[in-house]
């Protein structure tokens, strides 16, 4: 099995990759991830305005036969959240890297040291080998 | 300990299954996604490799006694090529286990039946029907054949055709819990008209070295166990180790809604405490739970009633696919177990709205 892993963006190593915008830096999850999940029926995101952490929690995904934490790549406050996964939470598995987004956020002052922390596409690509 | 694995576990692998360890078995949980599996079962038909569920094999002039004493269900109304549902229970009425006992062809004119403990029970239950029979003088040969045995469960309603085409002879006489032996794919298996997914179908039990024969000659989904737990949770078929577990959670079959498969007219271990179970009434039931509110409820939530009070455990949940919504089975006090009754689940700290909903879930057949 091969997952895409494109390599305009970074990883964490729990599955969530952040991909710098226009806007700020964009957040989801992995094809490996959906994969391994399964069918996704619940999607509980943080509201707008609110703060994540730099590999902290920030919300859960659920499928059919599994409960997941996510995890934020990078701090900052919440610009946008992806509404459209409430009530398609199947978008995730469908295009995990583009229409399954989850969080647009507005980074902080360690942006750089976060997104250095991050793993390349060809490091997550060895890390789920 | 190393998991053990089903005959088939390289045809799966080469499949892009994922697996799972149940029951101390390597087993397919997902072959294309639950979704996609259950559907096929609701709307046509789909394969199981359940190979992983156990066969203890007893013959002999006492088999009969032996089986009946040890479990719930009346074995003396078997006819050869009947088939019933039981649970075994200890001597405070407590499940065991359930199961399916078959009756077989008599083997040298003596009575014989072949058995099917969950997966992982196999050997504790073999060792329990060579103890009874020892301790009560019993003659009876019991064999755990576990290892010999492998079952596929073909589900759905296309199921009657696809295995009817592939078969010599009519299986299509065969009613509900009804089995014979037949020849499948030039295979001889042990056809039998029963199932844990709600829709009509067949399990085949067949030697261990013939299952890649019979199983590529199913041409249809092959489906996970991700897939079974969701068409035998909106069935409302009760799920061993999780709505109950001998150890820690135990319960009568009453209190588990499969008081049908309780004969007290018969003799067996436990009857006399279901007798008196069934005489005083339970405390607690087994109920079916649907969520009102977003969230979906999972093995081991809290449920309260609406005073925020703790009133029972969820013992099994899931997202409904065929229903699209989030339904579960817990164990709750009496008074709250009526159909319509407003409950709440913990949902990972939050307290969500749920409706008491009778079971199955689905129209079945």
């Amino acid at each position: 099995m091969s997952f895409d892993i494109p390599d305009d963006r970074r990883y964490l190593a729990s599955h969530e990759w952040a991909l710098e915008t226009a806007d700020g830096v964009r957040v989801g999850i992995t094809d490996f991830a959906q994969d391994e999940l399964g069918d996704v029926v619940f999607v509980e995101l943080p509201d707008e305005g609110e703060t994540v952490t730099h590999e902290a929690e920030f919300g859960v995904i659920e499928s059919i036969k599994a409960v997941s934490d996510l995890y934020a790549p990078v701090s900052g406050e919440i610009l946008a959240v992806n509404e459209a996964l409430f009530d398609a939470p199947e978008l995730v598995n469908d295009d995990p890297f583009g229409e399954g987004w989850m969080l647009e956020i507005e980074p902080g002052d360690d942006l750089e040291s976060e997104l250095e922390a991050l793993l390349s596409a060809a490091e997550y690509d060895e890390q789920i080998a | 300990m190393p998991l053990l694995t089903p005959p088939l576990r390289t045809v799966h692998d080469e499949r892009g299954a994922k697996f799972t360890e149940f029951g101390g078995w390597d087993m397919p949980v997902e072959f294309d996604s639950i979704r996609v599996e259950h559907e096929a079962v609701r709307t046509d038909v789909g394969k199981f490799d359940v190979s992983h569920m156990g066969e203890i094999y007893v013959t002999g002039p006492d088999a009969t006694t032996l089986t009946g004493r040890l479990t719930t269900n009346d074995v003396s109304a078997l006819a050869v090529g009947d088939s019933q549902y039981a649970a075994i229970t200890d001597r405070d009425g407590v499940i065991i286990d359930d199961t399916v006992i078959y009756r077989l062809p008599d083997t040298d004119g003596e009575p014989t039946y072949l058995f099917i403990p969950n997966a992982g029970n196999d050997e504790a239950m073999h060792e329990r029907w060579v103890t009874h029979r020892n301790e009560w003088g019993l003659e009876a040969t019991v064999d755990n054949q576990t290892d010999e045995w492998a079952m596929f469960a073909v589900q759905g309603p296309n199921a009657r055709s696809l295995v009817g085409n592939l078969s010599e002879g009519s299986l299509s006489d065969l009613s509900r819990f009804e089995a014979t032996y037949a020849t499948v794919a030039d295979v001889e298996c042990w056809v039998a008209r029963t199932g844990y997914t709600g829709e009509d179908g067949f399990e085949l039990l067949l030697p261990w070295a013939e299952a890649e024969t019979v199983w590529s000659a199913l041409d249809c989904q092959p489906c996970g166990l991700g897939a079974r737990d969701t068409l035998r949770l909106e069935a409302g078929y009760v799920l061993a180790g999780q709505d109950f577990e001998y150890e820690n959670d135990p319960r009568t079959p009453y209190e588990a809604g499969i008081g049908f498969a309780v004969k007290l007219d018969t003799e067996f271990v436990g009857r006399d405490a279901l007798e008196a179970v069934s005489e005083e009434g339970i405390d607690e039931k087994l109920i079916g739970l649907r969520l009102i509110d977003r969230g979906i409820p999972r093995h081991g939530y809290d449920i309260t009633n609406t005073d925020s009070r703790v009133i029972g455990t969820v013992t099994s949940g899931t997202m409904s696919p065929t229903l699209d919504s989030a339904i579960g089975r817990g164990y709750v006090p009496v008074e709250y177990a009526e159909p319509g009754t407003t409950l709440r689940v913990i949902v990972r700290g939050q307290s969500k709205k749920a409706r008491v909903e009778p079971t199955p879930f689905i129209d079945t057949i």
